[in-house]
């Protein structure tokens, strides 16, 4: 697989470290009275869509930036790539 | 219809006319007292043991494709029981011991053959955990033998001992540790469920489920709506899938995990062979091949197909470890999907809606695991309690802080 790099170019997907579903950028809030419920949904429980995924991708072997990689899990066809810098600041995540 | 070597010698005789189909194709009835969602391994182990152990024959086995069609027909085939944890340990050393008398119990040749598992050791720390290891089989009733680098370089002298990296130092054995011929495993307990009155239905998936008011009444089906007392999904990779169309969320990913097989060459390994500092492992299998795998591919995926960086490593694995498989051509290769749970373990649980149980989680091990996850997932349908050697295997172990994490990896499914 081919990751377009937003900054970079195209890159190898072996050049990158996996984590998973791009919803871990959605952080619970820690104070919520419901916390407890929140992080273990957050931590534990997915979503596993067969089809389009959005998920963090971590530029281990090249610039250390931290992607959101949107892909087909049944193709593996790569759609859209960003900076997930950008999509946490989008989502008010990030100063 | 019994096997038997003098019935195989009349047919031999009569032109093998006699022979019947190894079970029936019927209708769906309209009702059942448990549906079980996917053809595997599991769910006819499931069915079987339903029907044989508790008299419960008024159930179905749906499957989606063909029986044994998916991940117990795509699996490298090896059983043990060599884990740590006490979460798991006795569950699969009880698997170990229902293969051994299997074949008897189900009058099916499944070709089980106890041709030893070895994990090499690589260092001394690796060595002290394997020793554990061990330890903790012995509590369970299982065997184990530590083999130092002496006795290994006489009984495997293939191996490559004095790799820079990962010298040999010595592994672990299990003894009755094997293979067995995976589809032989689908069809001996379709045969069992089927003469003992279970309807297997092949062609027809679950679509969706008949839920009012937190209870499962049935499912849908591509063949029409069919209700259940009991309904029990055991559909392995597309546990996700399966699962969210009764509104669940899991703690489960699908990832690719390939497989890869040479031409056949004369008897040239004895046993399996895990090479886990570099992830790699090996058989040879009775036609002659090569049977080797690695690591999953390491990013959710629904295909039944790899990437090529893991081929690459998986290929260099197996040159590291076994330098003389570089001269065995590869025939193929192929992907399955795992249903990679949290902490690398399983589960057979009930789950929040009433009549609708859970199996799955099973990762890249559950072939193993295939007549103790039956033996286990029908005593809960039918006593509705956990069966001991399963009881830890629960949906809520997260939340409850009580993980059965073998390599302590935490909740990372790529990585287990
Ligand atoms: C390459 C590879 C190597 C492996 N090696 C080993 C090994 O050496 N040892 C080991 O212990 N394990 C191994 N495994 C894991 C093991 O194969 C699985 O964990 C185990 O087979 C899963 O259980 P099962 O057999 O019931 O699943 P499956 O055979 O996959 O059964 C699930 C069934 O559900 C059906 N289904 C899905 N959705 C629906 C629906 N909506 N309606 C109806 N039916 C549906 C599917 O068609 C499928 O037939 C390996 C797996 C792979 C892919």
């Amino acid at each position: 697989m081919i990751i377009n790099h937003p900054l970079l170019g195209p890159r190898d997907a072996a050049e990158f470290v996996y984590l998973g579903d791009a919803a871990l950028i959605d952080r619970p809030d820690w104070q919520a009275k419901d916390a407890a419920e929140q992080f273990h949904a957050y931590g534990y429980l997915r979503d596993n869509p067969a089809g389009r995924h959005q998920e963090l991708w971590y530029h281990e072997q090249g610039d250390r930036s931290w992607l959101v990689v949107t892909r087909d899990t049944l193709t593996h066809e790569i759609t859209e790539v960003q900076l997930a810098r950008d999509v946490a600041r989008s989502r008010g995540r990030s100063a | 219809m019994r096997y038997s070597a003098l019935r195989i010698l009349k047919e031999g005789l009569t032109g093998n006319k006699g022979w019947k189909p190894v079970w029936r194709e019927p209708e769906p009835k309209r009702e059942y007292d448990v549906v079980i969602i996917g053809g595997g391994g599991h769910g006819l182990a499931t069915a079987y043991y339903l029907a044989k152990e508790y008299g419960t024959t008024n159930v179905a086995v749906l499957e989606k494709g063909w029986i044994g069609g998916g991940n117990v027909g795509r699996n490298t085939t090896i059983i043990r029981s060599n884990y740590l944890l006490p979460g798991n340990e006795p569950f699969y050393e009880l698997s170990l011991k229902l293969w051994e008398g299997l074949e008897q119990d189900f009058n099916y040749n499944a070709m089980i053959s106890q041709r030893s598992i070895l994990n090499l050791v690589h260092s001394d720390g690796q060595r002290d955990a394997f020793i554990r290891r061990g330890n903790a089989m012995f509590l369970a009733g299982a065997d184990a033998e530590y083999a130092d680098a002496d006795q290994l370089r006489a009984e495997l002298p293939f191996l490559n001992f004095d790799n820079a990296r990962f010298p040999i130092k010595g592994g672990l054995y299990q003894r009755r540790g094997g293979t067995v011929r995976h589809d032989a495993v689908a069809w001996g307990f379709a045969r069992g469920a089927d003469s003992r009155g279970v309807d297997i239905i092949q062609n027809c998936e679950v679509t969706g489920f008949d839920i009012e008011g937190g209870v499962c009444r049935g499912v849908e089906t591509s063949r029409g709506p069919i209700r259940a007392r009991k309904v029990a999904m055991c559909v392995a990779g597309s546990s996700g899938r399966v699962a969210a169309q009764a509104g669940m969320r899991l703690p489960i990913e699908s990832h690719v995990l390939q497989a890869f097989v040479t031409e056949g060459l004369k008897p040239v390994i004895p046993g399996v062979i895990t090479f886990g500092a570099g992830h790699f492992y090996v058989s040879q299998s009775d036609k002659g091949g090569l049977v080797f795998g690695g690591d999953i591919d390491g990013y959710n995926s629904y295909a039944q197909r790899g990437n090529l960086p893991v081929v690459e490593d998986v290929a260099e694995g197996g040159m590291a470890i076994m330098p003389m498989i570089g001269r065995a051509r590869l025939l193929r290769s192929w992907g399955g999907i795992m249903d990679m749970s949290m902490d690398g373990s399983p589960f057979i649980d009930r789950t929040h809606v009433d009549g609708l149980y859970f199996n799955g989680g099973w990762c890249y091990g559950g072939f193993k695991a295939t007549p103790a996850s039956g033996w286990c997932y029908a005593h809960l349908l039918a006593r509705d309690a956990p069966h001991p050697v399963a009881a830890e295997m629960r949906l809520d172990r997260f939340a409850r802080g009580h993980m059965i994490d073998e390599k302590g990896m935490g909740n990372q499914p790529n990585l287990h």
